[in-house]
Order: structure tokens, then C-alpha cells, then sequence
């Protein structure tokens, strides 16, 4: 019999919902089926079992939510084996003593009389596990400092090697394998939840304007957590710039003419967003994050598009979008907005940012002005196409333009270096041909 | 500020207690016409006069268990034991008597006495005078138990020990007797009993102890910091009530820890402490908690072999390095 806990399935998750049970109980189920498909503060996932056995009870509902490391469900070798009653039913956490390893650590610590001519003491004999599963014993040796933090890194422990005596994973292994990953500071050990305060502040909600407190999606709470961070952290400040798209349409109908062939196409937001990245390539000490006291320069660039979905504002991120063809941009953005209207992103598809566009052109916005997506030091807010009429050459005519307006973290890049940046963005922009060469 | 010796820090404070509230009055073995073992009695008997400054019979059952009674109606008896080895003989008055007399008659009396006691090896005493049994009184409920490591906390727990009103120990230490330290001229703070302190700050490693070890791991954490390895020291102070959380919130800033008892390993105060940090820093610990204590045996009489069984600033340096060392952190 084992237990099934509630994963860790994002940086940021602190609880999740169970969104629907995929095996019934009594199912018979092969490691690598899908149990459950549990909703995360980003995204809903399939979860598999990683044994063979038999669902013998759901131990939360659908619809429930509970904190990580809950027991969720039981997996048992028969299908009417019955979970013994120690595990703490339902949704409590496990407890610090379900965790520990009291088998080996005793051993490990002979504490030594000093000196003397006596031999140390017999070392009492270790107790036995309380049957609370992990039975397989194919763990690695880790301290109980090194699984937390793991757990808070959202590191897989299994792939750490361990410097400690008998290769115990410790506190710096784990360190130095969070130093390794791809830079997401936003992955820094988990914020304090803000739970105490909202108790507070709802008792405010509900006088003399007939309100009803809705239900919060995980999506929702994280962007409230993440921009009201961005807003009170990093201090803003805003460039504007109207370009002029005559040539980024025609530009645009020649390449969406040669893909005719293949049904694919591209968008203006395409060509901005690889117009951005391109720029960002030449104007690095834009593409870098204040966290933490610390400047850090990155070394990919990864834009990420902000989507409107349902359950609210989603943000999924081209890696690399530096060295992405124009093609495989238009086709990755709707591929990955479309499973972000399903809410089937995977966590590091969401993570990773290091620039953001976001575009409310098809709601005929003028311009706007974008909150900093953390820890990203600068996002583009673009507004729609629109015929204005300009001055060129001392005569007013009519041209297709397009305004940008770029927020930026004074903390990372200085007003200066954000408005040289833009300037070229738009010079490439109005010479399209510099997005591709 | 002066600097003075842990001994004039006790025997200064007992006077200044005697001036403030005559019902206060001392009792032991030579601790009148001798002036005391130790000395810690020296010129009381001539200030205050026999009537409170009693010389005893070689009886600690019987003085201890005329403390009980006096403290009992009223008076605030202070015992030396000459040494805590000689408690053995009084354990009775201490543990059935002492202890439990306010519990077992709902609180109609309590037992405001106090009783004073030197612990402690390292002095070729032999084995039946050189042991710390003071874990036999920390694991009484009813008594409070007090181990000063300095001269200032010689002072203001002696202090908190009189104008207690309930019986307490306070154990002293034959190889702090001529430590010296600064106490705070004409200092009358009373230490709050059940209370530990960080002695140093450290980020590296948790040091705790008690007495003796409390004042050694200073030392070591001193010059351990010249080989750039931050030592935090926790100096115990209260074996009874214990203050475990001075102890879990530092081992959950170091994420290790040794233990440092001038005690037997098995069962003793080590253990407790050891215990206490899984129980609430289990999920911060990087390394299994050390424990350096005493050799399992009767303390010989040999000197060499007096010192080689008794823990001592090398043997805890040497947990220390280890323990630093199974966490990453490279050590000379």
C-alpha cells in the first residue's frame, strides 16, 4: 500500500485542486497511467502513477483543494486492500515524523565518547519504519534540509548527486543544482503565502454593495500575487514611440504570401515579437532582471506573449526566440495560446521569461500602458493599426501606424538605455527587412 | 564594570541577597567558622552572625530536609552542598520533598530554598567526587535547575534563585570557580529563569552547552572564527524549564549542530537537547546532530587519564570540523 501526495507540479504552486479523477477507485493502474488531473496556481496536468497496482481510494474529492504533500489517493496491491488508518486521512500534511528516515541517521552518528579506553556504546538498534510506505529503499541518502529545499526549488532530488558522507545529498548540492538551471529567479524558495492578511482585509467586501465573494482560481491569486510585486517593487517608468507600419504590411503580405502554399501565416504580433527579440540581441542591458538585490544578465531571450484566457492573463514564453524563424514563431504562439485557453501549459512553458509583449491592438487600444511581468526588467504594450495622418516630406498624408509604449524596471535599465532601445525596435520595425537579416 | 572571578561574583551576590531580606539564611557543612570549601562563605558568619550562617553536621538529609521545613514557614533558606556528589545522600529531601510539597498540599505552602552546589571533573577528586548528576534534578518536575557559565550569570541567577518561590538548584562548576568576567558594577538584574542565550552569534554551525562546556565552546567558537568558520553558541543556562526554542531557532538558521555535555553521553542532557532539535528543526537539519560528552566510565583518578575521559575544547573542535565538513563546508 502506498500513499499518493499531492506534487509539486510549478515553482510557485502551494496547493492544488483536484481537478478530476481519471482512475476510479477500484481501477487497475500501471505506472505511467494517469491518475488525476490536478489544477496547479498555473495550469491543469496530468499526474501518473509511478507504480503498478490498484486505486483503492481517492482520498480527496474532485474539486477539493489541498496543500502539497497531502495524501491524495492510495495505490494498493489488491483492489480491495485497505489503507491503514495511520495516514492521516484526508488532507493534512504529513507530519515532520512521517518524513523522517528513522532508519539510517542513528547509524550514520555514532556521537563518541571522547577519549577514554571504553569502546563507543552499542548503537541502539534502529527503529523500525512505521510501514508509511517507502518500502523500495532506493532512495537517496539526502538530509532532511537538502529534501526541503528541494522541494522548494521544485528539484528533483533523484537527479542530485550527494557530496555529504556516503553521498548524502546536503543543503550546498542542492544549491549548486539550483544555481545550474536556466535562470528563473522566480523560482526563489517560496514567497509567504498572504493567507492571514485576506482574512482582514474580506470582512471589508460586503457592506451596502450586495457583493458576493467569488471563487479564486489559482490563476487569478498569482496574478494578483506577481503584479502587485511588480508594482510595488520595481519602480516603472514609460517610453512611447508611434511607428509607422506601411512597410511592416506589405512586409507581412509578402511573407504571409509565400507561406500560402504551407496554410500557415503570420500576425503583426508575430513580427513584432521577432522584431523584439532581434533587437534585445543587440541591446543586451535590456535583456536582464533586478532580483534580490542582484543584476542578472541573461544570456537566451525568451519573449514571452501575454494571452487572454478565460481564468485570466497567461503569459506563455518562446525560448530562444532570438534564434526562432519567423514561421516557427507564428506557428509556437497559437499552438501554445491554444493549450493555454485549455489550460494544458506545462510549467516551464510559462517560466523563463526575459521580455514580455503584450498586444491589445484587436480591441482598437490607441496605447496602453503594461505592468512589468517579475522579474523581467521591460515589457511592450501595443496598440492597434491604425490610419493617422502624418507629415512626410512637408505634406500631410495618410499612414497605417502603430504606437508602442515599453515599461521598464528603473532598477535594471536606465531611462537612456530603454529609450535607445525602443528606438531601434522601431527603426526595425519600420524596416522590416532588418527583422530577418 | 569589573572583571572578577566567578567565586566573588557568587559570594558578593549571597551578601547583597542576606542585606536586601533578612529572611534569607545559609546553611551547609564549613561553610561558617571555614568560610566555606570554596570560599564562597568568606566573612559572612563574622557579618551576619550564626543565626544565619549555620554550620551543619556531616547530615545533608538532615540540613537539607531543615531547609525544606523552614522554607516551608517562610524563610529563604540557601544550602551549600559542598559538592553535588553529596546530594546522593539528601535525594530523598531534594526529589520527594522539596519537589513535591507544593503540588501535593494544593499550593498551601510553597518551598522558596535554594540549594547551591559545585559539579565537576578535572580536579583528581576520583570518581565518587567529580561526577555532574545534575541531569537527576533536571528530570524532576517541581524542581528548577540552573547552570551559570559566567561570573554575571553566576550573579543574577543566584539572584533569580533566591527570589524564587520555588526550590531551586543551582549548579556551580569546580573548574569555573576562578573564571573571571565583567559583571556590571553594582548590577541587581535578576536572570529570568527558563531562559537560554546566544553567548555568540554564528552561521555556520550551532554550538550548545551548559556550565563548563558553555564557557569552552566560547573559546572554541573564538578560535575557530580565526579559521573563518562561524560558530553560533547557545549557552543552555536553564536545564530545568528548558528553553528549547533558543536552541531549534538557531539550529534552523546553521542547519547543524554538536553538543557539548561535561556529562555521561547515554541519557544525558545531550540527548534531550538532540531530541528537542528534530522535534522542531528537523526539516532545516543538514547534518545529524554531535553530541561530545564524558567517557562511559567512573571519572579515573590519573590525571592523563582524568583529562583523556573528559570532553574538552579539542574534542569538541574536532565535532565540529566533522559536522562541517559532511555538509560541504571545507574545513582545515
Amino acid at each position: 500500500m502506498s500513499e499518493i501526495y499531492m506534487p509539486r507540479l510549478s515553482d510557485t504552486m502551494e496547493e492544488g485542486v483536484i481537478s478530476s479523477w481519471v482512475k476510479n477507485v477500484g481501477d487497475k493502474v500501471a505506472s505511467g497511467d494517469v491518475l488525476v488531473e490536478i489544477e496547479t496556481d498555473k495550469a491543469v496536468m496530468e499526474y501518473e502513477a509511478y507504480e503498478d497496482g490498484y486505486l483503492v481510494q481517492q482520498s480527496v474529492s474532485e474539486g477539493d483543494t489541498v496543500p502539497i504533500g497531502a495524501v491524495i489517493g492510495h495505490i494498493g496491491e489488491t483492489p480491495d486492500a485497505v489503507p491503514e488508518e495511520s495516514s492521516s486521512g484526508g488532507a493534512a500534511a504529513p507530519t515532520e515524523e512521517k518524513t523522517a528516515e528513522s532508519g539510517t541517521a542513528g547509524q550514520e552518528a555514532p556521537a563518541r565518547p571522547q577519549g577514554g579506553g571504553e569502546q563507543a556504546p552499542p548503537q541502539p538498534a534502529p527503529s523500525k519504519p512505521d510501514g508509511s510506505g517507502d518500502s523500495a529503499g532506493t532512495r537517496p541518502r539526502s538530509s532532511p534540509l537538502a529534501r526541503r529545499l528541494a522541494r522548494e526549488y521544485g528539484l528533483d532530488i533523484e537527479s542530485i548527486s550527494g557530496s555529504g558522507p556516503k553521498g548524502r545529498i546536503v543543503r550546498a548540492d542542492i544549491e549548486a543544482a539550483a544555481k545550474q538551471r536556466p535562470t528563473e529567479p522566480e523560482a526563489a524558495p517560496a514567497q509567504a503565502a498572504a493567507a492571514p492578511q485576506a482574512a482582514a482585509d474580506r470582512q471589508a467586501f460586503d457592506d451596502g454593495r450586495d457583493s458576493t465573494e467569488l471563487q479564486v482560481s489559482n490563476v487569478r491569486k498569482v496574478i494578483a500575487r506577481r503584479l502587485t510585486q511588480s508594482k510595488q517593487e520595481a519602480p516603472h517608468f514609460y517610453l512611447r514611440r508611434t511607428i509607422d507600419a506601411e512597410g511592416l504590411k506589405d512586409f507581412r503580405a509578402q511573407i504571409n504570401a509565400q507561406l500560402e502554399s504551407t496554410g500557415s501565416k503570420i500576425s503583426f504580433n508575430d513580427l513584432i515579437v521577432k522584431a523584439c527579440a532581434t533587437t534585445l540581441r543587440a541591446h543586451p542591458e535590456v535583456n536582464r532582471s533586478w532580483v534580490d538585490e542582484k543584476l542578472l544578465q541573461h544570456g537566451r531571450i525568451n519573449v514571452g506573449v501575454a494571452v487572454a484566457v478565460e481564468a485570466g492573463l497567461i503569459v506563455p514564453v518562446l525560448h530562444d526566440t532570438d534564434k526562432l524563424a519567423l514561421s516557427e514563431i507564428g506557428e509556437r504562439s497559437r499552438e501554445l495560446a491554444g493549450r493555454a485557453r485549455e489550460g494544458k501549459l506545462k510549467p516551464q512553458e510559462m517560466s523563463g521569461g526575459t521580455f514580455s509583449v503584450s498586444n491589445l491592438g484587436m480591441y482598437g487600444m490607441d496605447s496602453f500602458s503594461a505592468v512589468i511581468n517579475p522579474p523581467e526588467a521591460a515589457i511592450l504594450a501595443v496598440g492597434a493599426m491604425k490610419q493617422q495622418p502624418v507629415v512626410r516630406d512637408g505634406e500631410v498624408v495618410v499612414r497605417n501606424t502603430i504606437s508602442l509604449e515599453l515599461s521598464v524596471d528603473h532598477r535594471a535599465v536606465d531611462g537612456a538605455v530603454g529609450a535607445a532601445f525602443l528606438k531601434d525596435l522601431a527603426e526595425v520595425l519600420e524596416n522590416p527587412m532588418r527583422i530577418v537579416v | 564594570m569589573s572583571v572578577i572571578t566567578y567565586r566573588q561574583a557568587l559570594r558578593d551576590t549571597l551578601r547583597a541577597e542576606m542585606l536586601r531580606d533578612e529572611n534569607v539564611l545559609l546553611l551547609g557543612e564549613e561553610i561558617g567558622l571555614f568560610e566555606g570549601s570554596y570560599k564562597i562563605t568568606e566573612g559572612l558568619l563574622t557579618e551576619f552572625g550564626e543565626n544565619r550562617v549555620r554550620d551543619t553536621p556531616i547530615s545533608e538529609e538532615g540540613f537539607v530536609g531543615a531547609s525544606v521545613g523552614a522554607a516551608m514557614l517562610g524563610l529563604r533558606p540557601v544550602v551549600e552542598l559542598m559538592t553535588i556528589n553529596f546530594s546522593l545522600i539528601a535525594v530523598d529531601q531534594i526529589i520527594n520533598h522539596a519537589a513535591k510539597v507544593y503540588g501535593m498540599f494544593g499550593g498551601q505552602t510553597s518551598v522558596p530554598m535554594v540549594i547551591r552546589t559545585p559539579g565537576g571533573g578535572g580536579q583528581q577528586l576520583g570518581a565518587t567526587h567529580s561526577q555532574n548528576i545534575e541531569l537527576f534534578y533536571s528530570f524532576i518536575p517541581g524542581l528548577k535547575v540552573l547552570a551559570p557559565s559566567s561570573p554575571a550569570d553566576a550573579a543574577a541567577m543566584l539572584r533569580a534563585a533566591v527570589r524564587d518561590d520555588d526550590p531551586v538548584m543551582l549548579l556551580e562548576n569546580l573548574g569555573l570557580y576562578n573564571s573571571k568576567g565583567e559583571v556590571p558594577d553594582g548590577d541587581e538584574s535578576v536572570a529570568e529563569i527558563g531562559r537560554a542565550a546566544v553567548t555568540r552569534e554564528g552561521a555556520d554551525i550551532t554550538l550548545i552547552g551548559y556550565s563548563r562546556m558553555a564557557a569552552v565552546g566560547l573559546q572554541v567558537a573564538e578560535r575557530l572564527a580565526e579559521q573563518d568558520i562561524s560558530v553560533e553558541v547557545v549557552d543552555l543556562r536553564s536545564l530545568r524549564p528548558l528553553d528549547r526554542q533558543t536552541v531549534v531557532d538557531s539550529v534552523r538558521k546553521t542547519g547543524c549542530a554538536v553538543i557539548a555535555e561535561d556529562d555521561w553521553l547515554t541519557y544525558g542532557i545531550g540527548a534531550e537537547i538532540a531530541a528537542s532539535i528534530q522535534e522542531g528543526a528537523f526539516d532545516y537539519l543538514d547534518a545529524p546532530v554531535r553530541r561530545v560528552a564524558m567517557a562511559e566510565v567512573p571519572l579515573p583518578y590519573a590525571k592523563p587519564l582524568e583529562t583523556a575521559a573528559l570532553p574538552s575544547a579539542e574534542s569538541i573542535t574536532t565535532a565540529v570540523k566533522e559536522t562541517l565538513s559532511a555538509v560541504g563546508k571545507r574545513v582545515g
